[in-house]
């Protein structure tokens, strides 16, 4: 470093500034005035950020707050946003709220309009568990097929979304308690491997080798034919599943079939009624109705 | 050795004060280990015990050892530095760092492919993640910051650390809570606060250490035989005792039981919520802001050989930075239960933050006037200044951040990630490597880094890697910002949540690409600096200082 000495301190050759005269482990400073551009934008934030609280809600005071000249309130601002959208909403759905089902399915416009509202209420609130598409996943019914649980009809879909699934709260919701065979002891581990095996003689897949079926097909129609019929069709009053088709909430493989006998299943949905307005469980029927499987 | 040359010293009154506290602490541990129903807390009440176990035997082993007890403060007329637990913080500095930069990879990787949770809870992205924070921010920015301020202050005070024994328990303190919390989480201890994860007995160690810390760095500076503090010295002041307080704030939690790992915090709701982000942001603003700008201020002069740029800049931006900085945490909570004064607060003294926080960038990239050839040739600097521009970036893009209309897009996307990344691998880790490449061979006396090369190669790769992490996760963040706002000319949402998760997946693999570019930067450093020490050139003895003595470019001495 190239250094002359001006009065007490060096200067420092390449820039002309003169140091600060110390010296640490062998570092200098040089005096350098503040960058005037630095000083002028620091100053500026400084200006605009006491013209900010004039206008907002910005210092704490004893028992109350400055409240900025405009009257702003984050909460205003949000519930003045939102009404602004429902009163926007409710001029496009007038129309669901007022028509019955059949009539949304019939016309074309408010068709169409259950069908947007109904996809974004079907993102935000089914999608979780039936999937995007409705497709459904282990545990979670497939929307897309005319397999229904609870009845596929537009009535039917619709108070299975108003009042869900085994809800304790809500007193119209859908209840089937299957018995868990196995757990309770109303069956011995040989009879529910036996059960299986005659449930999958119901959905025509093969047996194991050893299987007593003559007894499974006794202890099925004592045990399970109320519900699911004596030939397995199944019975959408009481939520019984369908069990000869291919269609399987579970599993139809024997360890699956054995866990559902043993300890039974009671997969729940929520009561929708009770988190949405009535025109989207109108427009979420219809639209779930229109998946693919609506009766 | 000899029998004759054998000796055992009389023990110190430190020596034996801190013999008895660690045999005094055994029993206790030991209990807590049998009592407690929590296997996790019985992991670290265990580890406790054998920690205090091994502290009587270590401190007594010294007794065995040759040499003046207590060391010497100077040796012919000049400092006789302790540069011991520097070397151990700089090693641990780089080991943390390997680990907090794969289990970064590993999680951007989970983020992308979710089947690689691997459906266990110790390796689920919910535990991972502070791990992965607290490794990179605490472990390895920790040891980087403990390290190069126990360096700096002693020879920019040419004096000796202060304290025989508590530097070192400053350094394998700090680094044993480290272990504690990082096991903590894998293992599910945690309090659930951000990047204050640690469970209250992690807490209350980290403290006492903390404490020994400031004060070893309080006593170093006092015993200065430099008649002013230099500025390095004071953004270490400001940080170490900023952090002790934030700390304390943030952790004021009752525990359950001596027993249990389990506390509650003092605050509630928004009270709580409102200490949370005065100590999230300021554990930024003084951990990954102040504390990195005194490493700057040491080791970019030093690197450069040029004065710094301007001594007054120097003080006008470190008072106003740590004036403005404290208000600035309610921007953390725009749009929430937070009332509207706070968040008015906290977003004006951000944007008032601005140029105090480039003041740091000003005087570092201007005291290259007269040096900015050096960058052609020398790839150390290089990743210095780079740092510094990366430092200025990010320090605009906070206070752009923090407008309330900006904030409404940018908040809960990916564009903080990309954000928070472009300031931690950008700045923090670049000025650490440079600092850490500067460090290793003045502590190990090598005349110089085992090869410049793979410096050159250590920062393409990760400086690759950066711009691959913030811009995929500008682009995503501000997608996905977009797509929650979009609706339909009906008035509904455009798109499920789900489907913005979905839209994210090409961006999150680039994201993971550019982390596996960083990591691989890192390791090829650690082989760099493995080799200077092994294989490099012996120097003469770290010299101590020469007043008046120009500084070389490299080696410093």
């Amino acid at each position: 470093m190239d250094q002359t000495h001006k009065g007490d301190h060096e200067v420092d050759h390449v820039t002309g500034t003169a140091t600060t005269g110390h010296e640490w482990d062998g570092i200098r400073e040089l005096n350098t005035p503040l960058p005037r551009w630095w000083l002028n934008i620091f100053y500026a934030t400084i200006i605009w950020s006491f013209g900010y609280w004039i206008v907002y809600p910005a210092w704490p005071l004893i028992s109350t707050t400055t409240k900025g000249v405009i009257g702003y309130a984050t909460r205003l601002d949000v519930e003045t946003d939102l009404s602004a959208l429902r009163a926007f909403r409710a001029t496009q759905t007038q129309g669901l709220a007022e028509a019955s089902l059949e009539q949304i399915k019939a016309d074309p416009s408010l068709f169409r309009i259950a069908m947007a509202q109904g996809k974004a209420a079907f993102g935000d609130n089914c999608a979780a568990c039936h999937g995007v598409g409705g497709a459904g996943s282990k545990g979670y019914p497939n929307l897309n097929d005319d397999d229904w649980l609870w009845g596929g009809s537009l009535a039917a879909i619709q108070t299975t979304l108003q009042h869900g699934i085994r809800v304790a709260t809500d007193s119209e919701t859908r209840v089937s308690p299957m018995p868990a065979f196995g757990r309770d002891g109303i069956l011995k581990r040989d009879e529910i491997n036996a059960v299986a095996n005659h449930v999958r003689v119901l959905a025509g897949l093969p047996t194991e080798p050893k299987a007593d079926l003559a007894k499974g097909r006794a202890l099925f129609e004592q045990n399970c034919a109320a519900c699911h019929g004596p030939a397995g069709k199944g019975n959408q009053e009481v939520g019984a599943p369908n069990l000869t088709d291919a269609i399987t909430l579970y599993g139809m493989d024997m360890a699956s079939l054995t866990e559902t006998i043993t300890n039974s299943r009671g997969g729940v949905m929520p009561a929708w009624g009770a988190r949405l307005d009535a025109t989207t469980i109108k427009a979420l029927t219809v639209y779930v109705h229109s998946l693919g499987g609506g009766q | 050795m000899s029998a004759t040359e054998y000796s055992i010293r009389r023990a110190t009154t430190g020596e034996i004060a801190g013999m008895l506290i660690a045999a005094a602490a055994v029993m206790p541990f030991l209990m807590v280990a049998a009592l407690t129903d929590h296997s996790g807390y019985a992991f670290h009440a265990t580890l406790a015990t054998l920690a205090s176990f091994a502290s009587v035997f270590l401190i007594g082993n010294r007794c065995f050892r040759p040499g003046q007890v207590p060391a010497p403060q100077e040796i012919n007329g000049k400092p006789n530095y302790n540069m011991g637990p520097v070397k151990f913080a700089t090693v641990a500095s780089m080991f943390w760092g390997i680990a907090g930069f794969t289990v970064g990879l590993i999680i951007a990787l989970q983020l992308a492919f979710p089947a690689l949770n691997l459906d266990l809870p110790w390796t689920s992205f919910g535990r991972l993640r502070p791990l992965h924070t607290s490794a990179v921010v605490f472990a390895f920015g920790g040891n980087v910051l403990i390290a190069t301020s126990f360096y700096v202050v002693q020879r920019t005070s040419r004096a000796r650390l202060a304290g025989d024994l508590s530097p070192w328990f400053v350094v394998l303190g700090y680094n044993f809570f480290i272990v504690i919390a990082g096991t903590g989480y894998l293992l599910g201890i945690t309090q659930g606060k951000e990047y204050a994860e640690p469970e209250w007995y992690a807490d209350l160690w980290l403290t006492i250490v903390w404490v020994t810390y400031l004060l070893v760095f309080l006593m170093t500076l006092a015993k200065r035989k430099e008649p002013h503090i230099y500025v390095a010295n004071w953004f270490y002041l400001a940080f170490i005792l900023t952090i002790a307080v934030l700390h304390l704030g943030n952790n004021l939690a009752i525990p359950v039981s001596v027993l249990s790992p389990k506390s509650y915090i003092v605050w509630s709701g928004v009270q709580d919520a409102m200490f949370q982000w005065w100590y999230g942001h300021n554990a930024v603003g003084f951990f990954l802001t102040a504390g990195f700008l005194a490493i700057m201020y040491y080791f970019v002069p030093k690197r450069a050989n040029r004065p710094v740029y301007s001594y007054r800049l120097s003080i006008i931006h470190f008072w106003a930075l740590i004036f403005l900085y404290i208000w600035a945490g309610p921007h953390h909570l725009h749009y929430t239960a937070l009332p509207d004064w706070a968040q008015t607060l906290g977003m004006t003294f951000s944007i008032m933050l601005w140029m105090p926080s480039w003041g740091g960038m000003i005087n570092g990239l201007m005291t290259l006037s007269g040096a900015w050839d050096k960058l052609r040739t020398d790839p150390v600097l290089r990743m210095m200044v780079v740092s510094l521009a990366f430092y200025g970036m990010s320090t605009f893009e906070g206070p752009l951040m923090s407008i309330k209309a900006v904030n409404s897009l940018s908040h809960y996307t990916d564009w903080t990630i990309g954000h928070v990344h472009s300031g931690a691998l950008g700045w923090v880790a670049y000025i650490s490597f440079g600092a850490i490449y500067c460090l290793v061979p003045w502590l190990w006396n090598r005349k110089e880094l085992y090869s410049l090369r793979l410096v050159s190669w250590h920062f393409w790769i990760s400086t690759l890697g950066i711009v691959f992490y913030i811009s995929a996760m500008w682009v995503s963040g501000i997608l996905q910002g977009l797509m929650w706002r979009a609706y339909t000319s009906l008035g509904f949402l455009e798109y499920s949540f789900i489907e913005t998760v979905d839209a994210m997946h090409p961006f999150y693999v680039i994201r993971a690409l550019g982390g596996a570019l960083f990591l691989i930067g890192a390791l090829i450093m650690v082989f760099n600096l493995w080799m200077t020490v092994k294989s490099g050139t012996v120097d003469v003895p770290q010299a101590d200082y020469d007043h008046g003595l120009v500084p070389q470019l490299a080696p410093a001495q």
